[in-house]
This record gives C-alpha cells, structure tokens and sequence, in this order.
C-alpha cells in the first residue's frame, strides 16, 4: 500500500505466455495442469531472481528465510483467499473457470497498480503521493 | 521465556547515536504484559526519582513504542506510545493502529525504547536486526502525507539496492510526526498511514524534541511462537465473526457518531461544550458515506471489522482535501464543537489536522475554547493576530490550527494546549477563564459528555482516570466494574483494538486469547485485583508527582471541568448537569477502592501489597 487506500494483492494472474517459466534458468516452474497455476520445485529453485524480472509485473515473491520462490499456486483449485473473501461478506473474490482472457493485463508492478488505483480513487489529487 | 514475545526489546540512544537490546524478566513480562503497563514499569524504574524535574519535551525523556503479547494476532496490529507526557506530566499509554507493531515484532522486537536526543533530525530505519539511525533532513518539515510519500519511496530504495535479487518490498510500516511534532506542540501526535495516530499524551512533541522525525520498520521474520496456535486461530475467528454480525458498525464504524451521539445520546461537544444536542440532519452518516466515502471498507493489519473509511471531498471550496476517516472524535471535534455542520467542511479540516500532524481532539478542544473566549469578547481579533474566529468559520479555523502547528504568534499560545493556555490567557487578562477550559489535568476531554447520563462515560469517569480527559480510559465504580479502567489498562497493554469484531464479544475473550498466545493463565479476576491495579497505582503516582511545569492537587483537579456542572442548555436532556456532592462523593469512594488515601494519594500499604515498594518511597513527599 504505497498510498493509502489503494491496496491491493499483488499476486500471480497466470499470464497466457508464462515469461516467468520461460526465464527460470533452473526448471524450477511449471505449469499445473489442473489449475494453470505457476507451481514452483524448492529442490530445484536457487533463488537467482531471473523470474522476478522476467514477470511483467515483478511479481514472484523471495521468501526472506528459506531463499525460495513463492507464486500462487492457487491452492490446487481451492482458493483459500476466495473462501475467507466470501465469509467476511466483502465479496471481491470469485473463483471463475479460466477462459479466453488476456490474463496478462493483471501482472502490473506495484507503482503501476498504485497509480491507476489512487487516481480512480482521488483524482488528480493523487499525483502527489505516487 | 514466555510464549508470544519475540524475546528482545530494541534501545536506541539517539544522543550518542547508538543501540543495544535489552531484556525484561519473565514475571516483569507477565505482570506488566505490554504496552501501556510496560511504559508505565519502565518509565517509573528508569526516571521516578527525577520525574519532578524531568522535562518531558527534555533529553532525558524517554519514549517508547510499544506492541503487546497480541499484536498481529488479535485482530488490528496496533502499537503503544508512551513516556513522560507533555500534556498531563505523567504517563499516557496512547495507542495506533497500523502495521508497525506487526513489523516489529516479525523483526525480533518487542518494542522500542528511544532515549536521548539527537543532534539534527533523524529518523530509524529498522530491518530486522539492522538498524540505522538516518539522516531526516530531506524530511523535516514536510507535512503526514509527504512523509508518507517520501519514507515509503526512501525505505524502498534501500530495500531493493541492499537486496538486488528480492523483487519487490512491501513498505515498511512507519511512525512519524508532521510539522506540529517537529515544533514541539503539545497537541501534536504520533502518526501512522495518513493519518491514524496515537493522540492523547502528546508524543509527537516529544518526538520531535528528540529531533525524531519517523521510525521505519521491516521485519521479515515469522511472529513470535504462541503457545496454542490452533486455539488463536479459533479466538481470531470469533472476533470475526463477530464482527460479521455487526454488520452497521461494519459499514459505518465510528462515523455514524457526528449524528447520533448529539441527536441521540446528548453527549457531543458542540462549540466548546456549550450544548451537547443537535439534530443537524445533514450532518448524518449517509451523508458522509454518499458525498465523501470514496472507500468504505479499509482496515488495520488483518481486522476483519473494516471500520475505517477515506473520505474524500469532491466538490466546492475545498475539493480534493482528503482523510482516513473522519471517525466520530475528528466529526465532533472538528465539526460542531467548531460549529461546523458541514461534512465536506468537517473532511477538510480533519486533513488539515492530519497533514499538520495534530491530534484532532486536542486542537479541536483549544480552539473551541479560544472560539468561546473571542465570543465572550475575552480574546479580541486582535489578540487572535486579526483572526476573526466565529462559530462554524472553517477558513478561520484551518488559518488558527496552522498558526498551533507552526507555533506562530497566538498559535505559539495555543500550542500549549487548553490548560496551559487558560492559565496563560487568565494571565494575561487577569480573568479566570478555566472554567471555560473542558479538559481534565492537561488533556483535553473526549467527545463522549456525561450530563445527559446517556453515553458510556460515567460522571467520574474523566475525574479519576490517569489518564486524565482520554475517553478510552476512563473510570468506574467498582474500580473493576465494568467500564473499570483496569480493562483500558489490559487492553493498551496485550493490545487490543476497542472496536475489532465490534460489539458483543464475549467478556473473557480477551484473557483467554491472551492466554493461547502466551500460555499462561490469567483471569480477569486476577488482572482485576492484581496486574492491572499495579499499572494504574504507578500511572497515577507519576501523575501525582507530575512537574516541571505544573503539578495536579488532586482536591481540585480531580474533578470534571466545570462546564459539566451547568445544565445542558437544549435538547430532550436539557437541564441535566452532573452533581457536585455526588461526584465528591464517588470520587472519594473511587480513592478508597483504588487503596487511596482521601487525598488520592495511594497508600502505602497499598503499594506494598502490589510489590511497589519503589512508588512508595516516591509518594512519601507528597504525603506530609
Ligand atoms: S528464483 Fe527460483 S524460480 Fe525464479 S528463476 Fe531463479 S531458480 Fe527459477
Ligand atoms: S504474473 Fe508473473 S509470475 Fe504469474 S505467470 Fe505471469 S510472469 Fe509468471
Ligand atoms: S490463498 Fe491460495 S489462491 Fe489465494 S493467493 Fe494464496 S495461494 Fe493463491
Ligand atoms: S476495528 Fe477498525 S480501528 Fe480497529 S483494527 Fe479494525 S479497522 Fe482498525
């Protein structure tokens, strides 16, 4: 939240071309098939970061500890983030059936998601806290 | 060691530029817990033998920043600040939501004890177990939203240059203060996101007397191991569900106030407390969700009962001010006491509040009682540097609160907060006009009156409390009775926000989620006769001692402002007062069951009984 007000996850949207995949030097990622989530091998994963840059929207997250990628895996088709989304009545979340869709549009960086989302919210205002 | 701490406490000593970690003992641990009652322990072991002399604004002040045992698993991580108080002498424990107590403790820490004062403004960056004291120059005296913009860019810089391979960083959760801080107002606040604060106390003017403009924390470590985490889980889940039933509170947390507790409940300050009703219909919370929520549902670190708003102003004068909030103390405060009854109006002057880094209640208390004297032709224009400063004039308003954060002509005055400054003006104009000044020992009253007898604040609930005006610690009879303040004192110390899962939880709920984290078993019984009585005998100990500038004699300032004692002037309450020879008598009840002599002072065998063998010998002067 790099602005107030204008959070947001900052999570993996599955892109159609998969540059994260593509970029690991190690073999590390795959892709489910059951799911079409970004799955990572921790055997195989040194932690070179190539996947951070490769991801349009730098999203792959280094876990501070164990050195390792972590990318959502979408909880093997059950998403747990959904169901409390749901049970807290906010309604945000829905589980949907991947389809034709330019997934890509949803890898932004976290400064590009803050500016779209602080300007719809404040206007012009918001140029003066990106 | 007890479960649910993260082991170590971090000590910054900002005049040698130095820091250490520092530990407390178990039992220390278990009968102080956190938070509040911790600030108070160590306040009274480092500085009670020269708290007479100790000039909160001073050096040799020190401020502390701490989480409890609860922070980051009950839901809404909040953080305690606390030290020696520029408004009261003594000690307020003052919390804020926010995530740096949760940061804190994911970076080993248990909380922050800073001493010293720096040579030029600096401010803390903290990662992990690095910790940098950084230069603020860039910073200081830049308004809560620029110092918002210009850490989280700052922290994130050094984030992705030390740690080229990582990605991106979340920013670091920051405190930090606005230019009334850096100016050593005593209404100045400790700030988080834009701006949430820690209010009543005056901690960002002692911030800013340390030359500390902000701390910045990353933690990237787990929180600390609890004892039972399957049962913490099952108690954050009740506090959800519960939550998820009050489904108003939900949509309008606080806000809903402005309205209804004038309209309803007769107990809103409006114009310096002159009336507490008013049936300002425009003044309701669909008009702020319609005309300025521009997001409904925001909250702390992983509070499911979203009761913060932003508010945004669209259209007319003042167009594209913005605030987190206003919630109910920022719509009375800075609104009807003002005279205001304008939300959009209410909004800007609540971001003006914000971005001087003012507290809302406390400027909004001065000024109204300034409002009142230039009413009463006691303060001319003149004396208000050409200001001319009539009910419900928001440019007048804005234009004073801006002179308070810069401490400029009458704001300099000002700034001293309502009591110092009656005194002053009483000077002045060789006129009493403390009986215009509502607050109680230095601070401000909150937004809660008790003469229509129809709001929670008990009529002794200002008068005893130690911490004095702070409508979230106030007093009760029995002194463990259910609005006791030995309740705010276990609150503010395992920390807990009042309002996460909203109304309705179960009372022991908060004990037995303490206990799942720490493993201990404390009842409220226990906490009622025992830890949390010993927090309250050392706070009102320091407060008693008080000085340098002022010292409370409880016979008089133990005691509601006497606005209470005249009759509400209009609404279906009107006539109703609080009532002298009943408050005298509560009050002297209030000492008895508190262990207090009839002077208020506690007693010795009191002390003795709470192991507070130390306080004692301290309260002995004060005893003749
Ligand atoms: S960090 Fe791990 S997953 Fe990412 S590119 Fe390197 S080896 Fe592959
Ligand atoms: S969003 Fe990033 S991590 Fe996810 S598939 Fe696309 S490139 Fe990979
Ligand atoms: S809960 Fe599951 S689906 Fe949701 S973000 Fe986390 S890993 Fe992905
Ligand atoms: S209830 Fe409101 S104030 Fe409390 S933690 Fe949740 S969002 Fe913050």
């Amino acid at each position: 939240m790099l602005v107030p007000g204008a959070d947001f996850p900052h999570l993996c949207a599955q892109c159609e071309d998969y540059p994260c995949v593509e970029a690991c030097p190690f073999k590390a990622l795959s892709i489910s098939r059951k799911t079409s989530a970004v799955l990572v091998n921790d055997e195989k994963c040194t932690g070179c970061g190539k996947c951070i840059e490769a991801c349009p929207g730098r999203i792959p997250h280094m876990h501070p500890a164990d050195k390792k990628i972590v990318i959502c895996d979408l909880c093997n088709g059950n998403p747990q983030c959904v169901k409390v989304c749901q049970e807290g009545g906010w309604n945000v979340l829905k589980t949907v059936t991947r389809g034709e869709h330019p997934y890509r549009l949803y890898a932004r960086k976290p400064e590009e998601q803050t500016r779209s989302l602080a300007i719809k919210l404040y206007g012009e205002k918001a140029e003066e806290f990106i | 060691m007890i479960l649910g701490y993260a082991g170590k406490f971090l000590e910054i000593g900002l005049s040698e530029g130095a820091f250490k970690d520092v530990t407390f003992d178990d039992k220390l641990l278990k009968d102080y817990v956190g938070g509040r009652g911790l600030a108070a322990k160590i306040l009274c072991d480092r500085l009670i033998s020269k708290w007479e002399e100790l000039d909160p604004l001073g050096p040799d002040n020190v401020l502390l920043f701490l989480p409890g045992p609860l922070t980051g698993f009950f839901p809404g991580g909040r953080v305690c600040v606390s030290g020696k108080s520029p408004q009261s002498n003594g000690v307020v424990g003052s919390t804020v939501g926010g995530e740096f107590g949760v940061e804190l403790r994911c970076a080993g820490y248990d909380g922050v004890i800073v001493t010293g004062q720096a040579k030029k403004p600096v401010y803390v960056f903290i990662k992990d177990s690095d910790v940098e004291i950084r230069d603020a120059s860039r910073i200081w005296g830049k308004d809560g939203k620029e110092t918002n913009t210009l850490l989280n860019k700052e922290c994130r810089r050094l984030l992705s240059e030390r740690y080229p391979r990582y990605g991106e960083w979340k920013e670091p959760a920051k405190l930090y203060i606005g230019p009334a801080g850096e100016n050593k107002v005593r209404t100045a606040v400790v700030m988080a996101k834009w701006t949430h604060a820690a209010g009543y106390g005056g901690y960002g003017a002692v911030m800013g007397s340390k030359n500390l403009k902000a701390v910045a924390v990353k933690g990237t470590g787990p929180l600390p191991e609890v004892a039972d985490l399957g049962k913490v889980r099952r108690m954050i889940d009740a506090v959800d569900k519960s939550a998820y039933e009050n489904v108003l509170w939900r949509r309008w947390g606080t806000g809903g106030g402005g309205y209804s507790f004038a309209a309803k409940s007769s107990s809103e300050p409006i114009r310096n407390w002159q009336e507490e009703w008013h049936d300002e219909k425009g003044y309701g919370v669909d008009q702020f969700e319609s005309r300025l929520w521009v997001k409904q549902s925001w909250s702390d670190f992983g509070c499911g009962t979203n009761c913060m708003k932003i508010a945004q102003v669209k259209s007319g004068k003042f167009k594209g001010a913005i605030t987190d909030n206003p919630d109910y103390e920022m719509e009375a405060y800075l609104g009807p006491n003002l005279g205001i009854f304008v939300p959009e109006e209410n909004v800007f002057m609540a971001s003006l509040i914000d971005d001087l880094g003012l507290c809302g209640i406390q400027t909004g208390n001065v000024m109204g009682f300034a409002a009142e004297l230039f009413q009463r032709g006691i303060l001319s224009k003149n004396d208000l540097d050409g200001i001319e400063l009539k009910w419900g004039d928001t440019e007048a308003f804005a234009k004073l609160a801006k002179k308070i954060a810069l401490r400029e002509g009458v704001g300099n005055l000002l700034a001293e907060g309502t009591y110092r400054a009656a005194l002053k003006i009483g000077k002045m104009k060789g006129k009493d006009v403390l009986q215009y000044a509502v607050q109680s020992k230095g601070i401000g009253i909150g937004a809660h009156g008790i003469r229509s007898g129809k709001d929670f604040s008990t009529d002794i609930g200002y008068a005893c409390s130690v911490q004095c005006g702070d409508h979230t610690s106030i007093t009760d009879l029995p002194v463990d009775g259910a609005l006791g303040e030995v309740w705010a004192v276990f609150n503010d110390s395992a920390i807990c926000c009042n309002f996460s899962g909203g109304f309705g939880l179960p009372r022991n709920l908060k004990f037995d989620f303490y206990n799942a984290v720490t493993g201990l078993e404390l009842t409220r019984q226990k906490w009622g006769k025992g830890g949390g009585l010993k927090t309250l005998q050392i706070q009102r100990a320091l407060l008693l001692l008080g000085g340098p500038d002022l010292k409370w004699n409880p016979k008089v300032h133990d005691d509601n402002p006497s606005r209470f004692y005249e009759p509400l002037p209009s609404g279906p309450y009107k006539g109703k007062a609080a009532d002298r020879t009943s408050v005298r008598e509560s009050v002297q009840k209030y000492y008895q069951e508190a262990g207090w002599d009839e002077n208020g002072v506690p007693k010795s065998e009191t002390l003795k009984k709470l192991e507070l063998g130390d306080v004692d010998k301290a309260l002995r002067k004060l005893r003749k």
